[in-house]
């Protein structure tokens, strides 16, 4: 469980806090999903998740961060890496090994799993991000959806219980995009992997997530499940977030009493109507 | 007069297969055209035919009615602006304002002529703040309104904008368009190369949908993405609204309000 209590950080040399007192508690096995304009410190909270603030990244840092208990202030970043997989939006950034094996071998054999165990785990790893063709591949010569995928499958090498992503999709085309985000439905539902996930196209937030968060301006400014933050139209517009079009239309016929809720996903909007 | 005239051009890069297989398609002056298709299907190399930064193998560009063989990059690109994807790629002066008049000074724009303009832009890209700050100071979305300046600042008559909003927040991407479409008001030809199907069905009037080096579809966004088998065969997703329009058995809406109203007419 990760536990974040009245977080504060100010960046060095900067004069506002971009973080103003943070309170969120993220249970085993959710997926919560980190929405708001830029800047308004949805990365910047990532980054605290697995202690890279503060103990990389000085600054003015106040309040807890807690993992299963464990503030992050008291253990070394690497200590964290076991349990939190960070993926980025430029996957070539974390990609560096001649064969997709060894990238993914790299992990575990600094932890010092035995070799058959890494073995296990890399084909696990391969079968869940859909890739145990390609092992043998170099990873520079894959698509940017294969990159995510190994990038992720990197980290699930190390069983994190934690998966943190910061717009894993924002670089990747349609067909890249629809892969991560399968991936992460995969993750969320089968292995039950608790999963943070800062994006900023709502319609896979709608279909993917049990509570959505959004940010602004360093704060928390509204909180629930996708049909309850979807819900708030004009607020979220304010921010620059369009809720998905088949929520956006069913909210309008709402409004006018045509039907009683929003609807997520297509399948939702269909169900409405029926 | 066409602003843009392609007949039948082929390009393949060097030892590398062929991008470009027999390309045609004409752009009417002011229009707004969005240009969709998968990654490697050929989008950007023909987009980088309208000012010379590649010369087809086989076949003719036309700009504004002139042959592109007879005139230089820096010839072509006074009249057709173009933005890519990365804004820092774009930016190498130390302020804002040295940025802007960059292009200007170098077609040998009058000093007072080139304080105007840069001025003028610097408005329309709500960028006036910061006009002596250093561009790599800005946040993402203000260099790619930075880099949108230093094109438009050229008036050119023709804007390609390749993929111009990956990366960028919402509120980064409504500022960039309304820009645009300002443009686009004034009789500015606009080619869009994105993957938001969303945006294209907002902004454009037409779509060119390309696969595998070839142009597969032409027409309105409610054609194309009323066309199932032509989305299939580009790998296309259609917006949300389009396939719930089908869903319901109405009519293909590509809009919102316009299905909004559909329904509501129904019900």
């Amino acid at each position: 469980m990760i536990e974040i209590k009245d977080l504060r950080f100010k960046y060095h040399r900067e004069t506002e806090d971009v973080l103003k007192g943070i309170n969120l508690r993220i249970k085993k096995g959710e997926f919560v999903s980190i929405i708001g304009p830029s800047g308004c410190g949805k990365s910047t909270l990532c980054l605290t998740l697995n202690g890279i603030i503060p103990k990389t990244i000085n600054g003015d840092f106040s309040g807890d961060v807690l993992i299963d208990g464990i503030n992050t202030k008291d253990k070394d970043v690497s200590e964290f890496s076991k349990k939190i997989g960070m993926i980025l939006q430029n996957p070539e950034s974390q990609l560096f090994a001649m064969t997709v094996e060894e990238e993914l071998a790299f992990g575990p054999e600094n932890l010092a799993v035995p070799k058959n165990e890494i073995e296990e785990r890399i084909s696990w790893a391969l079968s869940i991000v859909d890739m145990e063709h390609k092992i043998d591949e170099f990873p520079g010569n894959l698509s940017g959806g294969e990159k995510q995928r190994i990038a992720i499958a990197s980290f699930l090498t190390m069983k994190p219980e934690i998966l943190v992503l910061d717009e894993p999709t924002s670089q990747l085309d349609p067909v890249g995009k629809r892969e991560v985000f399968s991936v992460l439905k995969e993750l969320h539902k089968k292995e039950k992997m608790t999963i943070v996930l800062v994006e900023h196209r709502t319609e896979p937030i709608a279909e993917l997530s049990d509570r959505v968060i959004v940010m602004d301006n360093g704060s928390v400014v509204l909180e629930g499940s996708p049909r309850k933050v979807f819900d708030e139209v004009n607020l979220l517009r304010g921010l620059g977030i369009m809720v998905p079009d088949i929520s956006y239309l069913t909210y309008l016929l709402k409004q006018e009493g045509y039907v009683k809720d929003i609807a997520l996903t297509l399948e939702e909007g269909r169900r409405l109507f029926i | 007069m066409n602003s843009i005239e392609v007949k039948g051009i082929h390009f393949s890069y060097p030892e590398s297969q062929e991008m470009l297989k027999g390309v045609s398609l004409s752009v009417r002056m002011g229009e707004f055209i969005s240009i969709v298709g998968q990654n490697g299907s050929g989008k950007t190399t023909l987009a980088k035919h309208f000012n010379g930064l590649l010369r087809p193998s086989k076949g003719k560009v036309y700009i504004l009615g002139k042959d592109t063989k007879d005139f230089s990059i820096a010839e072509l690109s006074k009249n057709v602006g173009h933005l890519f994807q990365n804004p820092e790629n774009q930016i190498f002066e130390e302020t804002v304002f040295q940025e802007i008049a960059f292009g200007p000074k170098n077609l040998g724009v009058s000093e007072d002529e080139i304080e105007k303009r840069v001025d003028k832009v610097l408005k329309t890209t709500r960028l006036s703040k910061y006009r002596d700050s250093h561009p790599l100071s800005l946040s993402g979305g203000e260099k790619q309104r930075l880099a949108l300046a230093s094109v438009v600042v050229m008036e050119p008559q023709i804007l390609v904008l390749d993929e111009p909003t990956t990366g960028l927040d919402l509120l980064s991407i409504a500022g960039i368009l309304e820009i645009v479409k300002e443009l686009n008001k004034k009789n500015v030809t606009v080619v869009l190369i994105t993957h938001d199907m969303g945006l294209v069905s907002e902004l454009s009037e037409r779509v060119v949908v390309m696969g595998d080096g070839q142009i597969i579809g032409d027409g309105t966004p409610k054609e194309i993405f009323a066309d199932d088998e032509l989305l299939e065969r580009a790998s296309l997703e259609p917006p949300q609204i389009m396939q719930f329009s089908k869903m319901l058995g109405l009519k293909p809406e590509v809009k919102v309000d316009a299905l909004y109203k559909r329904i509501v007419d129904a019900l």
